[in-house]
């Protein structure tokens, strides 16, 4: 080895040394970093261009109804009266909350199956690439689907058939999120669990949860983020309904149909309850994760 | 008890098949000692591949066993047979016999969690569970003892106590046990392991991720815990094999080449390929 070291600094020896900044390899290397850092740059401002436009126009135009203290306890108006959107608000909240309370069991458990019991198994590998192709189909088909076999069954429209639909969207985000952050839990950990002498289920339930615990609860919020603001496939579930209703079994009013009803409409005081609503959803979403964050960095 | 083992051991099939190897195991020093584990003609797979080649040899109990020889050599994979941590994956199997108590591990139908609580393992990485420093000590303890507060805090004093640790944690027991440094989170593991009272303690390269300092702490535990517990080591420092144990086996390739007192096997070792590993001209 120490002849090697000698040989290299005899071919350097009489020569400048190699390592200056006039050197061409290290100079295209920095021209390359730059080119890339540039493009880089100018596609996070992209991003953030387009995604400040949307937020900026939400909030101007939906600020002065959100402001509006009648948009949370009075119904939505017939065209030119005056309203607010407490039943579809009140609608939303409870078939996102049924939504995520059915789908998100069904996604842990499945998820946990996937990476803790069956990584290797081809049922996994199947049901993976299923859950991959549920995770990005039209939701507008998770709609028609549950309009098939159960709205079309029973002859009516409900606030079930809504959640449902919702809790079938749940699944697969959650599936994959609990699959994926289970599986970056490191082996070592488990097995420590095991040298312990716990059994399997301790081992899950204690051990790769509590590592596991903010990815999957960040999955959940996902899912949630996402049913807020579906409309197709409450379009063909739930529909609409212009009163307060809290019965499950009957049509039921929701933001995201009520905004595409009243957005489409001729009329002015409809579009700007649909700004509300719009603005409404997106920013009941930014708190939700905002708070999910902020509670986890307090018990972590 | 010790009667079963001596029949076994007595069996015509071992007898005559081990032969060859007896010498291995069979050290001279360890003829008035009493047996912990005896592992006989134990051959270990993965998959296809032969990891461990007829090992047979005998650990005494309350001393310190350690395991050296190159990377690869099977020492890991031994030890990972004694605690059955193995058979997590199912494309891996052992054949022979590892007895304790007259008891063949790899295939009585003891549950193997009762297993892993008698014969307790620490990594070469810590591994603290993502909980709190007492909940670490006190999630092993819950799974086999149901015991009160007081009681609880007792146990995971006196753990932490003789894992050298407890002066460093003792006003941080709700912090999480990641939070503690690289050297504090190994002695945590180990608290944790000693918590249950297991008889026999499995440490894998428990020094390889630490500090100097740390390391020096963690060796005098070793040393200490042999008083109450069998403790086998595997190292890949054959400074801290002489130092800690009192036992040490070199092995090469997934066999077994020489095992006997550690004196021995670092002053006078009786093959030369041993030698040729102490001395540094190999490995």
């Amino acid at each position: 080895m120490s002849g090697a070291v000698s040989s290299a600094a005899a071919a350097s020896g009489g020569a400048a040394s190699v390592i200056a900044a006039s050197n061409p390899l290290y100079r295209s290397r920095r021209r390359v970093n730059f080119f890339l850092l540039a493009v880089s740059s100018l596609a996070l401002a992209f991003g953030l261009f387009w995604l400040a436009w949307i937020l900026g126009t939400l909030l101007y135009e939906g600020g002065n109804a959100l402001a509006r203290a009648a948009l949370y306890y009075q119904m939505t108006p017939p065209p030119g009266g005056d309203g607010g959107l407490a039943n579809a608000i009140a609608g939303s909240l409870i078939m996102v909350t049924v939504g995520t309370l059915v789908g998100t069991p069904v996604g842990i458990l499945a998820g946990t199956y996937l990476a803790e019991f069956g990584r290797k198994g081809w049922l996994a590998g199947a049901t993976r690439f299923l859950n991959d192709i549920l995770l990005s189909a039209p939701s507008i088909v998770i709609g028609l689907f549950v309009y098939s076999v159960y709205v079309a069954k029973v002859g009516h429209f409900s606030a079930w058939a809504g959640s449902f639909a919702l809790a079938l969207l749940v699944v697969p985000v959650v599936v994959r999120t609990t699959d994926d952050m289970l599986r970056l839990v490191p082996n070592s950990l488990r097995e420590a669990a095991m040298a312990l002498g716990c059994p399997v289920w301790k081992m899950i339930t204690f051990v790769t949860y509590r590592a596991a615990r903010t990815g999957i609860v960040t999955g959940i919020l996902l899912a949630v983020a996402r049913i807020s603001g579906e409309t197709a496939p409450l379009l063909f579930t739930s529909l609409n309904n212009q009163f307060w209703s809290a019965n499950m079994n009957a049509p039921m009013a929701n933001l995201p149909v009520v905004i595409f009803q009243f957005a489409m409409s001729p009329y002015e005081d409809w579009h700007r309850l649909a700004w509300g609503g719009a603005a409404l959803i997106t920013l009941a979403v930014l708190v939700l994760n905002i708070l999910a964050r902020a509670l986890f960095r307090k018990t972590n | 008890m010790d009667t079963t083992v001596a029949t076994r051991l007595d069996r015509p099939t071992i007898q005559t098949v081990v032969r060859g190897a007896q010498d291995a195991y069979q050290a001279p020093a360890l003829k008035d000692l009493k047996l912990k584990l005896q592992i006989r003609q134990l051959n270990f797979y993965y998959g296809g591949f032969r990891a461990l080649r007829d090992i047979n040899m005998d650990v005494p109990e309350r001393k310190v066993t350690a395991f050296i020889g190159p990377s690869g050599c099977g020492k890991s994979t031994l030890l990972r047979t004694f605690n059955r941590m193995y058979s997590l994956y199912p494309e891996q199997r052992a054949e022979g016999e590892i007895l304790m108590g007259g008891e063949n591990l790899l295939t009585t139908r003891e549950d193997v969690s009762l297993i892993r609580a008698k014969i307790g393992m620490v990594f070469q990485k810590p591994t603290p569970f993502p909980m709190s420093i007492y909940d670490n000590i006190a999630f092993g303890v819950r799974l086999f003892e149901r015991m009160g507060k007081r009681d609880m805090d007792e146990r995971v004093e006196w753990a932490l106590t003789r894992a050298a640790l407890w002066k460093e944690v003792r006003d941080k027991l709700g912090q999480s046990g990641q939070s503690l440094s690289g050297g504090q989170q190994q002695r945590l593991c180990i608290a944790r392991g000693i918590a249950i009272k297991p008889e026999v303690l499995l440490l894998d390269e428990p020094c390889s991720a630490l500090d100097p300092l740390s390391t020096a702490k963690v060796e005098e535990l070793i040393s200490e815990l042999k008083t109450d517990y069998t403790v086998v080591i595997v190292t890949h420092n054959m400074q801290q094999a002489a130092r800690v144990s009192d036992f040490t086996a070199y092995m090469y390739l997934g066999e077994l080449i020489e095992y006997d007192a550690t004196d021995t096997i670092f002053v006078k070792p009786k093959k030369q390929e041993t030698e040729d590993y102490i001395t540094g001209r190999f490995g």
